[in-house]
């Protein structure tokens, strides 16, 4: 959690304790749920028929700096408790290590809105699990300091992971890693043919290690460019949701991976440096296109002349003049995070509201 | 112009990878000269490299099992590349269990030299992990830039002390100076000297041993008929230095170094298959 954010959400709810933390950017998200079970004691609290269950975020460093050093917590301490204390504006975390030794600390705490992002993996079209060390595997043929990859599917059923090249990036200055893996090293494969998503590296490895070091199978399920990617890992007493943006690909045939094409750059239209508004207006129309807008982690996409589809002119109208070159975080909040939306503006359905986690779990 | 080239050696593929990783730790841009025996890694862009230049050569036999090449003419069979040994190093250092490396020159969108690793998998198919790696070609005309640089007429001529001792004395002395005087004589001693407002530190080492250099033309060289207690000295970057030292993962089979009194510092690193000459500059 601490590779996404510099703040830690505490929210116990009934099903259990989830830890979160978002990305200054809104562009990454991440929740780790410990069922009660996971507990030796598990007391959420009770929630009155006006109040919610209490609910804080604390500094991220501040938390970790209590859990040091694992390897000397684990001789040494033999419980640890977590209280929180409204009254007092404070988070207790116990100690009781051996001989005798208790060590409290007391962190401050700030109240805060219940971060949700909004995502949903059943309207996701391809789904992909594999074991983790399948996955750190491939991720290690990339520099670990690459930003993006874009994870894709190609022929013969392959899933191909490639270094994304910026489009400001020269192509003749920029070495491509493209990496294909078998359908048949996947526990399960169930992805739309010549799909394709950018995301962010960094994040994920953060992820990926957790989930080598806990052994877990890791599920990734994704939509089309643009639309957020959902990795998931499941265990009887844990589950987590790791949420990321991805990159919106505005060229109406996607370019498929294998292809040896690095270039991202959809092809100029003649007509387009002559007429200057409609460049414009295809610039505001990728600002408000419905499949959403490019991450603000990634550089502004080189617009198209509007091929847009019915749903996104209506976006456009609704756009209160998006001027080119508004900060893209903004919008990219309106679609993630449901309750900073603009009121009465049409999102994918399921956007309007906020979706309670498990919407998606029970399955 | 084409080239293709294989490695399914282990062994190999891990000496090959070392020597790529030195060259990377030297330069950031280098030129590979592929020739149908060998291959040849040479910098000289003086300016860029603070005026270090280096010659590497190996025998193309020695690593790959397939190798073809075709130069840009018959009568000139040879190719030369610019590119970022980085970028090679990164692509070879996670291949080391491999089941076959290749290599081959490219131009889809612009000329690239395709590392193409073949990875062993639990599935019925191999993964496989394609690098393609920018390259420039040298046009012929510039070929001449590149040419082999001879031996210097140097004043001392001497065996370095074991590397790894030798590295960690630069790497201590890097932390106090930024510049080294390397000097040495032709009865086997050779100092490396730092001098700063504050401090000042020499390490001496002894019976070194000079390498005999038989002139081929039977004239003197300067270093013939000198005074053997006789220090020929240049002061040179000690970051150089540091770097040639780091790359050196395997003790070479022979390492000189030939010193031209205040002017230039010629290392000779001679392994089975490769040799590494590197030179360095004295600073004014």
């Amino acid at each position: 959690l601490s590779r996404i954010g510099d703040e830690l959400y505490l929210e116990p709810t009934e099903s259990g304790l989830s830890l979160r933390a978002v990305n200054s950017s809104r562009s990454a998200f991440a929740a780790f749920l410990f069922a009660p079970l996971f507990f030796q004691l598990y007391e959420p609290g009770s929630a009155g028929p006006d109040t919610e269950l209490f609910r804080c975020k604390v500094h991220m460093k501040s938390f970790l700096g209590v859990f040091r050093s694992l390897p000397s917590l684990e001789k040494s301490v033999g419980k640890c408790l977590i209280l929180l204390k409204p009254r007092a504006s404070r988070l207790v975390l116990q100690l009781h290590c051996k001989h005798g030794v208790t060590k409290t600390h007391n962190l401050a705490f700030q109240e805060c809105e219940r971060l949700q992002a909004v995502f949903d993996t059943q309207r996701c079209a391809s789904r992909l699990c594999a074991p983790a060390r399948l996955l750190a595997e491939a991720v290690v043929h990339f520099p670990p300091t690459l930003a993006e990859v874009t994870l894709g599917t190609g022929p013969g059923g392959k899933i191909s992971l490639r270094n994304y090249v910026e489009d400001e990036a020269e192509p003749s200055k920029t070495m491509v890693t493209e990496l294909w893996l078998a359908e048949d090293e996947f526990q399960s494969v169930a992805v739309a043919p010549g799909s394709h998503i950018t995301f962010c590296l960094k994040e994920f490895r953060g992820l990926l290690s957790f989930a080598e070091a806990s052994n877990l199978p890791l599920t990734i399920h994704f939509d089309e460019p643009g639309r957020p990617v959902i990795f998931t890992l499941d265990d009887t007493v844990l589950e987590v949701h790791l949420v990321l943006a991805t990159l919106s690909d505005l060229e109406s045939s996607s370019q498929s991976p294998s292809t040896n094409g690095v270039s991202h750059l959809p092809a100029p239209s003649d007509d387009f440096a002559d007429d200057l508004e409609s460049y414009m207006a295809a610039m505001e129309t990728s600002e408000g296109c419905s499949e959403g807008p490019p991450s603000p982690t990634f550089p502004l996409r080189t617009p198209q002349p509007a091929k847009s589809k019915p749903q996104e002119e209506e976006e456009e109208e609704e756009e209160e003049g998006a001027v080119p070159g508004t900060p893209p975080h903004k919008k990219f909040r309106s679609l993630f995070f449901g309750s900073v939306m603009t009121p009465g503006r049409p999102g994918p359905a399921t956007t309007q509201e906020v979706l309670a986690e498990d919407s998606d779990g029970e399955s | 112009m084409r080239f293709r080239a294989k490695i399914v050696d282990l062994a190999c593929l891990n000496h090959f990878s070392r020597i790529i990783n030195t060259i990377a730790k030297l330069a950031k841009t280098c030129i590979l000269r592929l020739t149908v025996c060998k291959l040849y890694f040479i910098f000289s862009d003086k300016v860029a490299n603070g005026g270090a230049s280096m010659w590497c050569e190996l025998s193309q036999g020695n690593f790959f099992d397939e190798f073809q090449m075709e130069g840009v003419a018959a009568e000139h069979n040879e190719i030369y590349l610019e590119f970022v040994p980085e970028n090679l190093w990164r692509a070879l250092k996670t291949a080391q269990s491999a089941k076959a490396v290749k290599i081959k020159l490219t131009n889809k969108h612009c000329p690239c030299l395709r590392v193409a690793v073949d990875l062993p998998s639990l599935s019925s198919s191999s993964r496989i992990v394609t690098h393609d790696i920018p390259v420039g070609v040298i046009p012929r005309r510039m070929w001449n830039d590149f040419r082999e640089p001879s031996v210097p007429d140097f004043d001392v001529s001497i065996y370095l002390p074991v590397l790894k001792t030798m590295k960690s004395v630069v790497e201590r002395m890097k932390n106090l100076s930024n510049f080294i005087v390397i000097e040495a004589n032709l009865s086997g001693e050779m100092n490396l000297k730092i001098e700063t407002d504050l401090v000042s530190v020499t390490t001496h080492f002894k019976d070194l041993g000079n390498p005999p250099w038989a002139s081929e033309d039977g004239c003197q060289s300067s270093a013939q008929g000198r005074d053997l207690e006789s220090m020929a000295e240049a002061c040179i970057d000690i970051k150089k230095l540091q770097q040639l030292l780091a790359g050196q993962q395997v003790n070479p089979t022979k390492a000189l170094c030939n010193i031209v009194h205040k002017r230039i510092v010629h290392f000779v690193l001679l392994h089975e298959e490769v040799s590494l000459q590197y030179f360095i500059p004295a600073t004014a």
